[in-house]
């Protein structure tokens, strides 16, 4: 099928990446990932002491994520800020696409608070968020079996596409979103959610096409990472 | 067949694979997946023999029995004092009877040993399984800190601020003639003219973005020899504690 | 640099040979560098750093009906969150009283300094008017929030466009190119005292050690147009003198960057 799409991408090409590790100075690890327009800071603070004490967990540490859009991130009008019932939400499935990966049970008692702040958006935002507390976490010493990378992939004008920009999701007729975050060494599904109709065997060609992408998206995040620590020493 | 796929002192990231095949054995910041030895979390690739680990290149503190650290007081209870310990989720205890060499009556004011907010130089005793962390104050070294400048630095930085034997801490003491303690959890404190306290932070700040560089001594060596004007001796002192 | 009573005992020593532990003279800024356009869903964006603080600041243009009294003024709004991204003694929730004070301190200076026309926000009087709104977050807390959102805020308003108008509405996918027209720059500088001396852009440490602070904005002519006091310790009417000259002294070297 001839399917253009609105910015002459590839089906299966990624907006251009833009991946930094160490940006704020404060945080015990930090991250930004930028896709296209769609851009995250994550900072990482801890493991320490957990507030209220009634969460803490003595068996081991507990991970806490907090998205926040920014007012000014949005497509539209401002965003009033403060948490609404969409951001809590993606804090959840957030945490809940981390959380597979890190190993908390040297620290009883104690938090990992990953803030995730979005400062503009084109689609995408929850796995742009994703990939930069991934950065963050990493950068912070976390002991992690791997890293997470997360993309988007669905299906616009019948044809399956990787990482939908906005122009993309309000394509007027048939869309799918389906975000995603994958371990990329396992190929585990971390994050999946979708919104619109899809078929089984179109669901079975987007989670084959996302593979290459995550990939694409974790040597991005890895390179941040070095490179925040001077590279490659020999 | 094994094979190696990283070289000594590498930056590996979480994930990576560092050697395929059942030759070579995981350590510290590694783990086995199948055949493969993979990284478990950032940090420098260190080969000993057939043994794989990591040194870690940032994060928190996590305390440790035998570590000396820089605390400071909370609280105070019955039964000692209850204290802080800087980069780290754990708080600590200091038990009256660790507190001094002399005898404290039981019922005498503990504001007159430490004061809320006040910073001392503690040992760590024990660390239990759930993270209560128990401190003295009896040992060479061991004191409440007066005056001064606290500076906190990243805790995985504090060998190399420290350097073998001491050597890099006794350089930075000696150019500019500040009194330095350097506690393992990344809280330093530094004493002496208000001039040399400036340089001697940058310098040990100068040590904390460049740990992982190579020549490091003689960087500082000469950066230490420009800022103060003289001329340093390198001198890597056996006797030296980690102070 | 970590303060309790000790602590700042001996930095005031310092203090009184001139020494700040950071090399710098005591009226003397840490670099400030703007990155201008760094948030494309922003109608005007900015990312101010001053040595180890970092913040960014994004502008709204909203359409909305005027007040009854003001039929043919438009409107301005400032807010800072201090989210806990920025330093870990930062806590999630509502503004506290210290984003609140900020936001009001920087929202005044620009609001009395008239820097613009509020008339030129009028789209139809009495029915349909602009309102800028300047969000600000620190990205790293290492002090002077003030100053440096200040001036955040003003570069990120200096490079906002308006949106277009389709239907009576706001179209934010297609802007304009007529920009916000500032016809001043208040610039905030807030000076210190700790001890016996005054300091200028002080870090998070000097910050909690401080007596007082005066922040004072001054205009392009050089005249004041707002300030404000905090801290514990009451300040002399030749202290205000001091720290008024330094800040209008400071004033005019941070509106050049502006351009």
């Amino acid at each position: 099928m001839s399917y253009e799409r609105p910015d002459g991408r590839k089906h299966e090409d990624l907006r251009p990446i833009t991946a930094k590790a160490g940006v704020i100075k404060n945080a015990t690890g930090s991250g930004y990932f930028k896709i296209g327009n769609t851009a995250a800071y994550a900072g990482v603070y801890g493991p320490q002491e957990m507030h209220p004490k009634f969460l803490q967990n003595p068996k081991g540490g507990v991970l806490r994520c907090t998205y926040n859009l920014l007012p000014f991130a949005g497509m539209g009008d401002r965003v009033r800020p403060g948490p609404s019932r969409r951001s809590k939400e993606i804090s959840l499935v957030t945490e809940k696409s981390l959380l597979p990966v890190v190993d908390l049970s040297e620290y009883p008692n104690a938090v990992v608070d990953v803030f995730i702040e979005l400062t503009e958006t084109d689609a995408g935002s929850r796995c742009a968020g994703i990939c930069a507390a991934a950065i963050a976490l990493a950068d912070a010493g976390i002991v992690m079996k791997d890293m997470v990378a997360a993309v988007s992939c669905g299906k616009v004008a019948g044809n399956v596409v990787v990482d939908l920009d906005y122009k993309e999701e309000a394509y007027e007729g048939e869309v799918a979103d389906i975000p995603i975050a994958m371990v990329p060494s396992t190929g585990e599904i971390t994050l999946l959610q979708m919104d619109g109709p899809v078929s089984e065997e179109e669901l079975k060609q987007a989670l084959e096409m996302v593979k290459p992408a995550i990939q694409q998206i974790v040597d991005a995040q890895n390179k941040a990472i070095r490179d925040s620590f001077g590279g490659v020493k020999k | 067949m094994s094979e190696l796929l990283v070289q000594h002192k590498e930056i590996v990231v979480p994930g990576q694979i560092l050697a395929k095949g059942m030759d070579f054995f995981p350590s510290f910041g590694t783990y086995r997946r199948n055949e493969d030895i993979v990284a478990n979390r950032l940090g420098l690739v260190n080969l000993d023999g057939k043994v794989i680990k990591t040194i870690p290149l940032s994060g928190t503190y996590l305390p440790k029995r035998g570590d000396t650290i820089i605390a400071r007081v909370t609280d105070i209870l019955m039964s000692g004092w209850r204290a802080a310990i800087y980069n780290s989720p754990y708080e600590s205890m200091l038990m009256v009877k660790e507190a001094s060499n002399d005898f404290i009556a039981k019922g005498a004011d503990l504001r007159q040993y430490f004061d809320i907010n006040e910073f001392f130089v503690a040992k760590i005793t024990n660390v239990t399984s759930q993270k209560l962390v128990d401190l003295t104050v009896r040992g060479p070294g061991l004191r409440k800190l007066r005056g001064g400048t606290l500076i906190s630095v990243n805790a995985h930085k504090v060998p190399r601020i420290i350097g073998k034997k001491g050597s890099m801490v006794s350089m930075i003491k000696d150019a500019t003639g500040c009194r330095i303690t350097v506690g393992q959890n990344g809280l330093i404190w530094i004493l002496g003219e208000p001039k040399q306290e400036v340089i001697a932070i940058k310098a040990i700040k100068k040590i904390e973005q460049e740990s992982f560089t190579s020549g490091l001594t003689d960087t500082m060596k000469q950066y230490l020899e420009e800022a103060t004007g003289t001329k340093v001796e390198m001198k890597a002192k056996e006797d030296e504690v980690q102070q | 640099m970590i303060s309790n009573d000790e602590a700042k005992k001996h930095l005031i020593k310092a203090l009184k040979e001139g020494v700040r532990l950071d090399e710098r003279k005591v009226d003397e800024f840490r670099e400030l560098k703007i990155e201008y356009g760094v948030s494309s869903t922003a109608e005007g964006s900015a990312l101010v750093t001053c040595g180890d603080t970092q913040i960014l600041a994004g502008v709204k243009i909203e359409l909305g009906t005027p007040y009854p009294d003001t039929p043919d003024e438009g409107g301005l709004m400032v807010g800072m969150e201090l989210a806990p991204i920025a330093h870990e003694d930062l806590e999630s929730g509502p503004p506290g009283i210290n984003a609140i004070e900020i936001s009001r301190v920087i929202d005044r200076g620009i609001r009395e300094s008239e820097s613009f026309d509020k008339k030129k926000l009028c789209v139809k009087a009495g029915e349909q008017v602009w309102t800028v709104i300047v969000d600000l977050l620190p990205l790293n807390h290492d002090g002077n929030l003030i100053d440096i959102g200040g001036l955040a805020a003003l570069a990120a308003i200096k490079n906002a466009v308006f949106p277009s108008i389709k239907d009576g509405v706001a179209d934010y996918k297609n802007k304009t190119k007529d920009k916000v027209e500032l016809e001043k720059l208040p610039i905030p500088v807030t000076v210190i005292k700790i001890g016996d001396s005054f300091l200028v852009d002080p870090t998070y440490a000097e910050e909690e050690m401080l007596d007082a602070r005066l922040t004072v904005t001054t205009m392009d002519d050089g005249r004041l147009c707002a300030m404000q006091k905090g801290g514990d310790v009451p300040l002399t009417a030749e202290d205000v003198e001091k720290m008024v000259s330094l800040a209008v002294e400071r004033g005019k070297e941070i509106r050049k960057l502006l351009g």
